[in-house]
């Protein structure tokens, strides 16, 4: 063999050989990750406690009503006295529009924030994991009693931390479902056995999914099923700031020797002491650099604090840092970049349109259909005669009498709007009108006409809309 | 591949190309792994429960296909809908049987009902003829005006659905002169733009019209003190509406030298409205709810 064929089978061995280092996390060892106090650390609790909404959100009330109630069956959604119907339903897609800018933004600023601080799957995992320390004790205890024989005292604990695993679950489910129905309702029904189908399953499918998903797959929905694990590389930029090992700081890592002076020290500041991969919910090592498991809970950073404080070196070997200064270019202010103008400019577009639908929303609302087969009919006396669907819709609390005018060519007669037309509250009526006019009061072809309704509340206030329709007659 | 493994202990499959290229043995993740089994475990008990399988044709049982324990079938699921929609409309049906066209008029919620099921009997029964909405076609007459030559009360149109409508005119080529016949269209084009003259009218009394077309000439033979007419279903000639398209001289000229309904005619008008109680096609209930539907198309009395 040539020298140069053995320089090239050296190269690839050397590939191999990192090949082998590659740690690819399937599920295959459970991670028990230690629990370090920390400023991250309770900021993590902050965010997380925002998940006590979900919880006790149902039980507000407001009027007399479940103040936020999605109530599927009768398709109305109620939000603090506002009645959204599937009419308002534009209003949806601003929200989700605005959510969906705001995960991009937030993660364009800092990262995987919302999987580090505020994702489900990572805030019931930190509670179920809160759990099974508490139960079983620190990560050496756990893994012990994982590999230890099953006798009475693994058994007791182990039941009642899947008891308690399954009942968190269950009453996820159950907030869940009381978003839809009444609350105070299904507590009653559903232990008696009288709620419907939907809600069992609903439940059950929770209880079951949150067991699982929570207790036993864990970090691994963050690796393997979650897309927005994978699709965040295209959200970061140079400008991001993420949980980042200063390697210029740190490398190379080297332990601590004893009675070396700090002068002396050929290593950099890192003392390889693994803290950040003991404390890592998904098991990475950030000193690898920014990877698709890291969710950015920033665990780690307390973690090398805790360590740095302890030896005695600067803090923020780990810390929130971007690219850009991380190789000491200048940072750009967050201002000056043209992505946050951009964003900012969709989400107040978003939120704009929201709050006009909400502050628009009429309790009354018409629309008006106008005949096309056929479009007119003439009368024996000649005149011309338009029929006309009235649709009123009633988003008022109580049913109403609406009245039903209009008012467009001269001399017409509105028939079938005399009497007063009961509309049910949260439903749609319909009303058809017929409107005659007498051949020569019609100037064009087709005229204006403009419907209007009026009704008065329980309370007497007057609630009226109005809706522009045409007046169609023969050709002229 | 010949000879020992040259990288042993590696979980490799034993498969090697260009020397180190290799393929390993690592297991997939072992929820995937419960996925899979799953998936062929629902799948098993979904053949099991479900028509799922093609078998040879069974002449007894006119298909071949394996049938699934629970017996479910698309047909079965889809009559059970029906039955339920059945059930839903029982209550307002069981009330329209009972009750007259006027009554349910006077309920606006079996209105409502009533326009609602009637929308589809008159799609599948009348439109053919009259129009989608009523708007009427070419010879057929329009459902939504107020010209009704047999009628337009409930009473009236329940009899002309029940037992249909046949108008009759006699032929006149034979039986007057072209100009009296260019005469006579004249005048019937005249009275329905008001302007009939005297001479009109006494050709029109003279040759016999008044018969069928009433002494004002508005298919009206006597009124009665309900409102109702007596009639035999002759065109009203004072309005502008025409019952044969396109109206006018010419149009006037031809019914009155062929006349309406009349056999071995060549060219006569044709105006047949089918009886749809007699021959079974409608029961009283759908014909009752179609008189509902005609009379709030916007013409009905």
């Amino acid at each position: 063999m040539s020298n140069e064929t053995v320089e090239k089978s050296a190269a690839a061995d050397d590939l191999y050989a990192e090949a082998a280092q590659w740690h690819i996390n399937t599920g295959g060892e459970t991670i028990h990750a230690k629990r370090m106090p920390g400023k991250w650390r309770t900021i993590k609790w902050l965010s997380a406690a925002v998940w006590i909404l979900f919880f006790v959100g149902p039980y507000l009330r407001w009027n007399g009503q479940q103040a936020i109630l999605w109530d599927i069956p009768a398709r109305q959604y109620h939000i603090f006295g506002a009645t959204i119907l599937p009419q308002d339903f534009w209003m949806l897609s601003l929200l989700l529009l605005f959510f969906a800018i705001l995960l991009a933004v937030v993660t364009a600023l800092a990262g995987r924030v919302w999987c580090g601080y505020f994702c489900f799957q990572t805030v019931w995992t930190d509670a179920f994991t809160w759990i099974e320390e508490k139960l079983e004790g620190q990560p050496a205890a756990r893994r012990k009693l994982d590999k230890a024989p099953m006798d009475f005292t693994k058994f007791r604990i182990k039941a009642i931390k899947h008891l308690v695993w399954l009942l968190i679950g269950f009453a996820t489910g159950f907030a869940f479902v009381s978003w839809f129905v009444d609350a105070p309702t299904l507590w009653r029904e559903f232990f008696m056995g009288q709620s419907g189908t939907v809600a069992y399953v609903t439940v059950a499918l929770f209880t079951v999914g949150t067991y699982g998903l929570a207790g036993w797959l864990r970090e691994q929905v963050c690796f393997w099923l979650c897309p927005y694990a994978r699709i965040q590389g295209v959200m970061l930029d140079r400008t991001t700031i993420l949980p980042t090992y200063d390697f210029h700081r740190g490398e190379p890592r080297g332990r601590v020797k004893k009675g070396q002076k700090e002068a002396d020290r050929t290593t950099g500041d890192c003392v390889d002491c693994n803290q950040c991969v003991a404390v890592c919910p998904t098991g990475v090592d950030i000193r690898e650099g920014q990877q698709e498991g890291c969710i950015t809970c920033g665990l780690c950073l307390d973690a090398c604090d805790t360590v740095m404080v302890k030896v005695g070196r600067p803090l923020g070997l780990i810390r929130y840092a971007s690219l850009d200064e991380l190789e000491g270019k200048p940072v750009k202010p967050m201002l000056a970049r043209p992505r946050v103008w951009v964003y900012a400019a969709i989400l107040l577009a978003a939120i704009s349109g929201i709050l006009y639908g909400l502050t628009s929303l009429a309790p009354i609302e018409l629309k008006v259909l106008h005949e096309r087969a056929p479009l007119f009919a003439t009368l024996s006396d000649g005149s011309i005669q338009n029929k006309y669907t009235l649709k009123i819709l009633n988003k008022d609390n109580s049913d109403l009498e609406v009245k039903i005018s209009a008012s467009g060519p001269e001399n017409m007669i509105i028939m079938g709007g005399d009497d007063l037309v009961m509309a049910k509250h949260g439903a749609v009526h319909p009303a058809v009108i017929y409107v005659k006019v007498p051949r020569k009061s019609l100037k064009a072809e087709r005229e204006d006409i403009t419907f209007r309704i009026e009704a008065t509340r329980p309370d007497g206030q007057v609630i009226a809309t109005e809706r522009k329709s045409i007046f169609i007659g023969p050709k002229r | 591949m010949a000879g020992p493994n040259p990288f042993p202990g590696e979980n490799n499959t034993g498969h090697f190309w260009d020397d180190n290229l290799r393929e390993l043995n690592n297991p997939p993740p072992s929820w995937w792994m419960i996925g899979f089994w799953a998936s062929i475990a629902w799948v098993v008990g979904y053949f099991i429960l479900y028509p799922s399988w093609p078998m040879p044709y069974q002449p007894q049982e006119g298909e071949g296909f394996t049938k699934g324990v629970i017996g479910w079938t698309q047909i079965k699921e889809y009559e059970e809908g029906v039955q339920q929609l059945q059930e839903m409309r029982a209550q307002y049906e069981e009330k329209i049987a009972t009750m007259t066209a006027e009554q349910i008029l006077a309920d606006p919620g079996l209105t409502q009902y009533t326009l609602a099921s009637a929308k589809v009997l008159f799609g599948d029964n009348c439109s053919a003829c009259h129009g989608s909405g009523g708007q009427g076609n070419p010879g057929y007459p329009v459902l939504v005006d107020d010209d009704w030559l047999y009628g337009g009360s409930l009473a009236k149109l329940q009899e002309s659905l029940a037992y249909g409508r046949k108008g009759a005119m006699t032929a006149h080529k034979d039986i007057l002169t072209p100009a009296e016949v260019d005469a006579l269209a004249k005048f019937v084009v005249d009275l329905s733009e008001g302007k009939a003259t005297d001479q009109g009218w006494a050709l029109f009394n003279e040759k016999g019209c008044t018969a069928c077309h009433g002494a004002k000439g508005n298919g009206v033979l006597a009124e009665l003190p309900g409102g109702e007419i007596v009639s035999v279903g002759a065109a009203n000639l004072t309005d502008g509406i025409w019952r044969f398209e396109p109206g006018g001289l010419e149009s006037a000229k031809h019914t009155i030298l062929y006349g309406v309904n009349q056999t071995g005619v060549e060219g006569t008008r044709e105006a047949v409205m089918p009886a749809f109680a007699d021959t079974g096609k409608l029961t009283p209930l759908q014909i009752k709810k179609l008189v509902v539907y005609v009379h709030q198309l916007g013409g009905g009395k």
